[in-house]
């Protein structure tokens, strides 16, 4: 954090001055390690047995904070007798079915949830043949379409949809309770299992959970922070999911000084997943309707519409952002023009397209500020996609290699690809800089803040707003007059943004005020509340409904942050309603009350008959805490008082997962794909749900494999950003940090012959780089299951264009993607590394061949475009 | 200048006898020193903005004079940042207005070894024949039977710098379009 969030790593620095304990968990020591109270140097790739043994220590100790974890998780929940647990299957979870690898998951659903709360669903459910509600549920929120869509992604905003309610023992005794359930699963997840595979000692293990135990509770309150070190593995999904156990178990959710914070890497990549540039999403969180699944409005809706909790309100979502697209040309009687969505039947994804373009199906390609021949994983394969396509659009502020690749690419340089058979024609368009333009960024805590234009951009540098308005103007002249109806949705959309200035640049103001929405009186809305499934509203972005309230733009707010409390309410706009803490009706007890006097923060005035405090509460600000729902009731009001987690079905933290999951509704420490060791917890090696591509260009190390002996990890640094083009391009940042180089242990030096300063060959199936060796304590040799363990530490920001200038790590990395949300295993990975530089033009594909043919991999001639090309 | 003014204005005596005994302050100033002024001082208008690289979203001023940007400071009264940015942050100005920035549309016809320069104006309306063209070509009604209404032969990957109200016009138009293949570094 204090080396990728530096300015953010203010406040831990703020929070250590007064007390707390900092503890920082990574494979290196950096610069964060050296401000922190302890150090955990662990094998990258193992956080689950370290979470895991955490959970463990919380369980069998007794240390959970048994009132919150009673009345606000999903503790008591009673599961199906037909669940089995990775314990009795040896690495899998019930409903495993190894052909397709895919797991169904009606197995993992609570038992006896109320089957009559939806039945309108069934009714609804063109294809149903009867089917009970948990069916739908689990074929809506789990199952091969889940998996091949990512529609775990589309729980950015809330759990799964489930029908009903759950049976519960507050007791916590039975058998099959969550509770039971979750102590037996994580039994073995010991110290000393912790010491076997992640390489840390028991007392360091034990002062880490002594911590944690004891800065939680009531009075005390612990947060957990973490960055793609835990998103970008074959089961990234899964630590996250360990994480929240472990806090919910501990009363950290939803409390002043808690949660878990995820530190994203860019401007606006909150917002990128809010106002989805993603395949599987609409804006909102709403996924993509699946051709098979969702045929109508209604079937699409059917499986959230009769459930409980905020996400009952689909539909209104829905229809809104519908009359938001297509105005007047959606109505009722047309279902609101749902049919003009064009609908996925499977995985869409960016590596997925990749395989396209090399196939010849994907022809045309946009690159918007984004760098995939430095930035993605096996960008060897990004740019062999790249060199197979009729046409590709880059935009960007300076040049890029992905723009770059058909005359000084690496495989121009190997012979692979030669720039006069490439076909690809390419357009670079000038950006314009954030400087240049209006716009809002939402940051990391979901707090969107503008940026006004201060300059208008350089000769034809224009911003993004600017280019797709005109260029879907154009095209919409272009197609005027068509009676082809798939051109209706384009003709009949709305479109007409005043332009603002010499370069008629459309006016950003106007787009956030669709994304806000409005009634049917043409009226700012204020909250998602007021929005119906009549199409009497409409709005953009459902969960950014209020960021105009009063025509006013919120995110422009800039009170100084002495002038208001700590809590700053009046800087910027956070999603939902201003919500600065996410379920923060969890601070306060079930009768409403502060858990504590230290650490009130949202608590229920009777006096008054609301919730007050300190920030926004997230809960109907009327609904006392002794509000039970009526039978039958529907969305938010099937929701007790007492339920703080309000885009839950069920209202509650979920402990264990009962839908919503590819693979498995609890964690289970699976090794990395390429991994130097076995799994000692069970026979099930890696996720056995995960998506693997075994081609050419992208061959996999097996597990233990002695020609690739050492773990490595890729990171970034204070001084680069991302993929480069923001700060390889610029003198400061290069000056800085002016070289590729990768960090390894005197160990490792000397078990290798590398010099300090020296140069390093990098060897994997997919290529070899070379680096500047920079000789390290910060990275320790690990015991691991009886063996040393080697990391090697690459940072990788360059690539052949700019002022610094190196070779990319992402070239060593194969494709291989977590099965929730396609997100890639940039993290662990095994490798070669020897002294000197690499070998140059074809030899490079020698020696990288001879690698493979010594390690028993597929002998593959050297991939070349045009193939599958008619 | 009196003789008064002609000793105040030696540093030596102000150093001695003022309360700037170590000369590193008030002592040291001279005629040119008061001559001078901050680029922050000499802005036409400072505009509001947000750091473009990582996530943690530090307030920035910008400071404009004679419509370039002179100087990108931390806003001191911003209650994420408190006024401080990074490296990273502190080298927005050169982003913005440094070396290796690209004004000019740059074209590589297919097979060509190098770039063509062409007006934008009609690059986009190349583009535009493009995309028609491909969407046309590559246009699903159905698929194994059931209704898809797209288009597997289009896709894009943005940055996550991107302005929420950028993102929302993609998704918007490209969904119009038929194109699913949609992708962020919100993926990756």
């Amino acid at each position: 954090m204090a080396e990728c969030h530096p300015v953010g790593f203010q406040w831990v620095m703020e929070a250590k001055e007064r007390g707390a304990t900092i503890i920082h968990v990574d494979p290196r020591f950096t610069r964060t390690s050296a401000l922190a109270d302890v150090h955990v140097p662990l094998r990258a790739g193992t956080d689950i047995a370290f979470l895991g043994a955490l959970v463990n220590h919380v369980l069998s100790t007794g240390k959970d904070f048994r009132e919150y974890v009673v009345a606000y998780t999903n503790a008591p929940a009673i599961l199906r007798q037909d669940f089995a647990d990775t314990e009795d299957l040896d690495g899998l979870f019930s409903g495993f079915d190894p052909e397709s690898h895919h797991y169904e998951t009606t197995t993992w659903m609570y038992e006896g949830a109320d089957a009559s709360a939806a039945a309108g669903a069934r009714d609804r459910w063109p294809a149903s043949g009867g089917e009970g509600e948990q069916d739908v549920a689990a074929r809506q929120h789990g199952g091969r379409e889940l998996r091949d869509t990512a529609r775990a992604e589309s729980y950015g905003a809330g759990g799964a949809a489930l029908g009903g309610k759950p049976a519960l023992d507050p007791t916590l005794q039975h058998p099959r309770c969550v509770y039971q359930v979750l102590k037996r699963h994580f039994a073995r997840y010991t110290p000393e299992l912790v010491e076997d595979v992640c390489g840390v000692s028991r007392e360091l293990f034990a002062r880490v959970a002594d911590a944690i135990t004891a800065n939680s509770g009531r009075e005390r309150t612990t947060a957990l922070c973490y960055s793609v070190g835990w998103t970008q593995h074959t089961v990234g999904v899964q630590y996250i999911r360990t994480a929240s156990i472990l806090q919910a178990l501990l009363g950290n959710i939803g409390r002043p000084g808690g949660g878990i914070l995820a530190l994203r890497g860019h401007a606006s990549i909150q917002g990128s997943t809010d106002v989805p540039t993603l395949f599987d999403l609409l804006p909102g969180y709403i996924p993509m309707p699946h051709a098979h699944q969702h045929q109508d409005l209604d079937a699409f809706v059917a499986a959230d519409a009769g459930t409980t909790g905020f996400w009952g309100n689909m539909r209104a979502y829905v229809v809104s952002l519908l009359k938001a697209w297509w105005g007047e040309a959606a109505t009722q009687e047309n279902d609101y023009r749902f049919d003009w969505l064009p609908r996925l039947t499977g995985d869409h994804g960016t590596y997925r397209t990749v395989l396209n373009q090399l196939s010849g199906e994907c022809k045309g390609y946009f690159l918007v500020g984004e760098n995939p021949a430095v930035g993605s994983a096996n960008a060897k394969l990004q740019r062999l996609g790249l060199a197979n396509l009729d046409w590709l659009v880059v935009r960007d502020l300076r040049m890029i290699e992905s723009a770059t690749f058909w005359k000084d690419g690496p495989e121009i340089e190997t012979g692979e690809l030669r720039t006069e058979e490439i076909p690809t024609e390419v357009f670079f368009l000038p950006a314009a800089a954030h400087t240049e333009k209006d716009g809002s960024f939402t940051n990391t805590q979901r707090l969107l803040q503008w940026h006004h234009a201060a300059i208008t951009p350089p000769g034809d540098a224009r911003s993004d707003l600017w280019f797709y308005y005109h260029l879907g103007r154009i095209i919409r002249e272009k197609l005027a007059g068509s009676t082809d109806p798939r051109d209706r949705p384009l003709l009949d959309l709305t479109w007409d943004y005043p332009t603002e200035g010499p370069l008629a640049e459309p006016s950003a103001d106007a787009v956030l005020a669709e994304i806000n929405g409005h009634g049917p009186d043409g009226q700012p809305l204020s909250t998602s509340t007021q929005l119906r499934d009549d199409g009497s509203t409409a709005c953009g972005v459902w969960i950014y409904c209020g960021v105009r309230a009063h025509g006013h733009n919120q995110a422009a707010n800039r009170r100084p942050r002495h002038e208001q409390s700590r809590v700053a309410p009046d800087w910027g706009w956070a999603w939902p309603a201003n919500r600065r803490i996410l379920y923060n009706r969890a601070s306060a007890d079930p009768d409403g009350r502060p858990w504590s006097e230290r650490k009130r923060y949202v608590w229920w005035d009777a006096e008054q008959g609301r919730w007050t405090g300190d920030d926004v509460p997230d809960f109907e600000a009327d609904k006392p805490p002794g509000y039970r729902p009526p039978p039958g009731a529907k969305a938010q009001d099937a929701l007790a008082g007492t339920d703080p987690f309000i885009m839950q079905s069920d209202g509650r933290a979920w402990l264990f997962a009962p839908a919503g999951l590819a693979d498995g509704p609890l964690p289970a420490h699976y090794e990395p794909y390429e991994s130097p060791v076995d799994n000692p917890l069970y026979g099930q090696q890696t996720n056995p749900a995960l998506q693997a591509h075994d081609r050419p260009a992208n061959r996999y190390h097996p597990a233990g494999n002695q020609v690739y002996p050492y773990a490595f990890t890729t990171y970034r640094l204070t001084e680069h950003h991302t993929a480069g083009a923001m700060s390889r391009t610029l003198p400061y940042l290069s000056e800085l940090q002016p070289e590729f180089f990768c960090e390894v242990s005197p160990e490792l030096a000397a078990e290798r012959g590398l010099e300090h300063l020296g140069w390093a060959t990098i060897t994997t199936a997919r290529t070899a780089v070379e680096a500047r060796v920079l000789v390290t304590d910060r990275m320790k040799p690990l015991r691991v299951r009886g063996r040393t363990i080697h990391q090697v530490g690459l940072p990788y920001h360059w690539g052949p264009e700019g002022l610094s200038t190196g070779d990319a790590a992402n070239e060593l990395l194969s494709v291989v993607l977590d099965p929730n949300v396609r997100i890639q295993e940039s993290k662990a990975a095994t490798c070669d590394i020897r002294p000197d530089r690499r070998p140059r033009g074809p030899a490079l594909l020698a020696h990288v061949a001879a690698y493979r043919r010594r390690a028993g991999l597929p002998d593959d001639t050297p991939p070349t475009t045009g193939e599958g090309r008619p | 200048m009196g003789l008064r003014q002609w000793i105040d204005g030696w540093p030596v005596y102000r150093q001695l006898t003022g309360d700037d005994a170590l000369g590193r302050g008030s002592a040291a100033r001279s005629r040119g020193t008061e001559r001078l002024s901050a680029r922050t001082e000499q802005a036409d208008r400072v505009v509001r903005s947000v750091c473009p690289y990582c996530a943690v979203g530090c307030g920035q001023k910008v400071y404009v004079k004679d419509e370039k940007v002179t100087q990108i400071e931390g806003d001191p009264d911003s209650p994420i940042s408190r006024g401080r940015l990074c490296p990273k942050g502190a080298a927005s100005k050169q982003l913005v207005t440094g070396p290796g920035r690209i004004s000019t549309v740059l074209h590589r016809p297919a097979h060509a070894t190098g770039w063509e320069r062409i007006p934008l104006d009609r690059a986009m309306d190349m583009i535009a024949d493009r995309v028609i063209r491909t969407r046309r070509e590559s246009w699903q009604d159905t698929h194994r039977g059931v209704p898809v209404r797209r288009t597997l032969g289009i896709a894009s990957l943005g940055g996550a710098t991107l302005d929420n109200e950028e993102n929302y016009l993609m998704k918007k138009l490209y969904t119009a379009l038929g194109a699913i293949q949609i992708e962020n570094q919100a993926r990756i």
